[in-house]
């Protein structure tokens, strides 16, 4: 049986659901599951870590670490691993787990693999898959002589169970270790507060130059609202400055797999599709029946986005209300 | 000052994968080599921090991979302006924990690193992993995904993007190292003099064995695969009307995906 640390991030008091994904895999595996908090913001949800197979949560809740800073983290997740004699540690691929746990494993004279789209656990090994050149092709991750296993993984890749409701982690509050630190946190200027960032958005709707101006993104805006989903853009639009840079999905943006991507006047430049083709489902929205986006989409609809949406959300709204 | 630039040498975007036929990895023949995207920024950073300082800073560039082809990467960064350039031979496949390893040796050889420059990401291997390493085994902070940044007297302020466009301001004291996202400046075109120049500005190579760095590895990448082709696409026509509802209906029935 496997010693496996979940690291679980959360909002608003309730876990991410990368991490709900990745307390399920472990569960499967039958490992021994500690879930592992960081920072006063997650205590309110360790002892949901149990609802989904963990037997105890450890948290460290020192002020110190509210805000992310990459050394005291650094310090308190190296600590939590060897106090519980973790073999293999989980954690989602979050901008801050992938910034944190390469240096966490180097700390630990570990290897790791980031970014993981598939997952299996059986007993103390690990199968892990991985898509590299942005998708072209993927491979299998062997780790050799790495007495810790990390594994990052993709969010909304594996499965999630329903939650067992009375089962609750025990809560372990550990302190943080003495760590010397260079780095401060001066200032966090909140962007959208509550807004699923695209990377963790099960459904995503994406402009293009198509849209032809910024005006016009409240059209996916309500759409988006409408089937619980969050905006994203191409590069051609986040360039133009009618978006921020945080919302591009592609190659120099961000890498996202919704279970529904909809692309409304994207053409699909392989730098796009680099950052999106594997999502489940695929809706190419687009005047130009030749658009390359066609052939990566699931379904395709030739037509002026300007028409098509508004009906689209107007269909939804009946639907779904 | 001395200001070093990891730098990766990746295939250009545009690039076709093939496989080797037993899987073991990627057919390199035919690939058109770049410098990853996201170096150019930090190789940026790095000239313009030296032309703000009167050009006193030295700015090497490092790179770890075969030297037979990588060199073209460190001329890259030489003919926009850097001054030297560091190879450590080793093969492609080196895993980011030993890049980091050999990074850090070859950057300890050459005295101490007042700044450490790289991108936040290689878009080959998607790791964004080897700055962290390379910083841990440097015994400096870091911070990545940055884009803007200004280096102040015995310490820099650096911004970074996080999850939904929130903002972090971080200072790091002493050396440190940097992970540039795009956004931190607009790399400079290598021009024609800096070319030529560059042909003459030095390039010391390096490798595992000189640094005394153990290269067997922590992770290896098997088992390479294409994705599976997807079904074709289904085309919805009718008028916006019809489409609408019928790609709704699909969607709520067929692909159950809302
Ligand atoms: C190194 C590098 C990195 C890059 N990284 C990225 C990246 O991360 N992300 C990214 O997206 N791009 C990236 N690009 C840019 C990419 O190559 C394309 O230029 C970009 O994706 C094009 O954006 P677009 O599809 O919005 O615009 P266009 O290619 O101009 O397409 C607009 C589409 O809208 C359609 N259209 C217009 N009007 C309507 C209408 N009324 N109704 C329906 N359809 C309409 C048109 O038919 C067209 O297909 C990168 C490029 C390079 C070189």
């Amino acid at each position: 049986m496997a010693k496996i640390l979940v690291f679980c991030e959360t909002q608003n008091d309730q876990l991410k659901k990368g991490s709900v994904e990745l307390l399920c895999a472990a569960t499967k595996s039958q490992g021994e599951i500690t879930a592992l908090f960081l920072g006063p913001q997650g205590k309110a949800a360790a002892p949901l870590a149990g609802q989904f197979g963990a037997t105890s949560s450890l948290v460290c809740d020192d002020e110190k670490l509210s805000s992310y800073n990459p050394e005291l983290f650094c310090a308190a997740a190296s600590q939590a691993i060897r106090d519980s004699g973790a073999e293999i540690v989980l954690a989602s691929t979050s901008m801050l787990a992938r910034d944190l746990f390469p240096r966490v494993a180097a700390k630990l004279d570990c290897g790791l693999a980031s970014d993981c789209t598939q997952l299996e656990i059986s007993g103390n090994a690990v199968k892990a898959r991985r898509p590299l050149y942005s998708g072209k092709c993927s491979a299998e991750v062997e780790f050799i002589n790495s007495p810790v296993k990390f594994v990052l993984m993709r969010p909304n890749q594996l499965p999630v169970s329903d939650p067992q409701s009375g089962k609750s982690a025990e809560v372990k509050l550990f302190s943080l270790p003495p760590a010397d630190t260079k780095t401060t946190v001066e200032n966090v200027v909140q962007g959208a507060v509550g807004k699923i960032d695209l990377t963790e958005a099960d459904v995503i709707v994406s402009g293009g130059r198509g849209m032809k101006g910024p005006e016009h993104f409240k059209m996916l805006e309500d759409l988006a609202a409408t089937i619980g989903g969050t905006v994203g853009a191409s590069r051609a639009v986040a360039d133009a400055g009618w978006v921020p840079h945080s919302m591009q999905v592609g190659q120099t943006g961000k890498t996202v797999a919704p279970s529904l991507y909809i692309a409304a006047g994207i053409s699909g430049a392989i730098q796009h599709l680099a950052g999106m083709s594997g999502s489940k489902v695929i809706v190419a929205i687009n005047k130009d029946p030749e658009a390359p986006i066609f052939q990566r989409s699931t379904y395709g609809v030739v037509g002026d986005l300007f028409e098509v949406v508004p009906k689209l959300t107007e269909e939804f709204k009946n639907i779904l209300k | 000052m001395r200001i070093f630039v990891c730098i990766k040498q990746v295939p250009d975007t545009e690039t076709k994968i093939k496989l080797k036929a037993d899987g073991s990895g990627i057919d390199e023949a035919g690939i058109k080599w770049v410098m990853n995207p996201y170096d150019e920024f930090a190789v940026e950073e790095a000239i313009r921090l030296k032309e703000a300082r009167g050009g006193t800073p030295i700015v090497t560039a490092v790179t770890v991979g075969p030297k037979s082809r990588c060199s073209d990467a460190l001329r890259t960064a030489l003919a926009m302006g850097a001054d030297d350039g560091i190879v450590v031979d080793a093969p492609y496949e080196t895993d980011t924990f030993t890049v980091g390893r050999l990074l850090a040796a070859a950057i300890k050889a050459e005295g101490t690193a007042d700044l450490v420059l790289t991108g936040k990401v290689a878009i080959d291997d998607n790791a964004s992993s080897v700055g962290q390493f390379t910083a841990e085994f440097l015994g400096i902070p870091h911070t990545s995904v940055v884009s803007k940044l200004e280096v102040k007297e015995g310490h820099v302020i650096a911004e970074r993007e996080v999850e939904g466009g929130t903002r972090e301001v971080v200072r790091l004291n002493g050396p440190c190292l940097i992970a540039a996202n795009k956004g931190l400046n607009t790399p400079r075109y290598a021009s024609l003099p800096g070319i030529m120049k560059a042909k003459k500005k030095p390039i010391k190579e390096l490798s595992a064995q000189t640094l005394g760095v153990e290269v067997s590895g922590k992770v290896k990448h098997t088992n390479f695969q294409l994705p599976l082709e997807k079904p074709p696409v289904k085309m919805i026509g009718g008028d916006p009307s019809a489409q609408a509802k019928e790609l709704a209906n699909l969607l709520m029935n067929e692909a159950k995906v809302l």
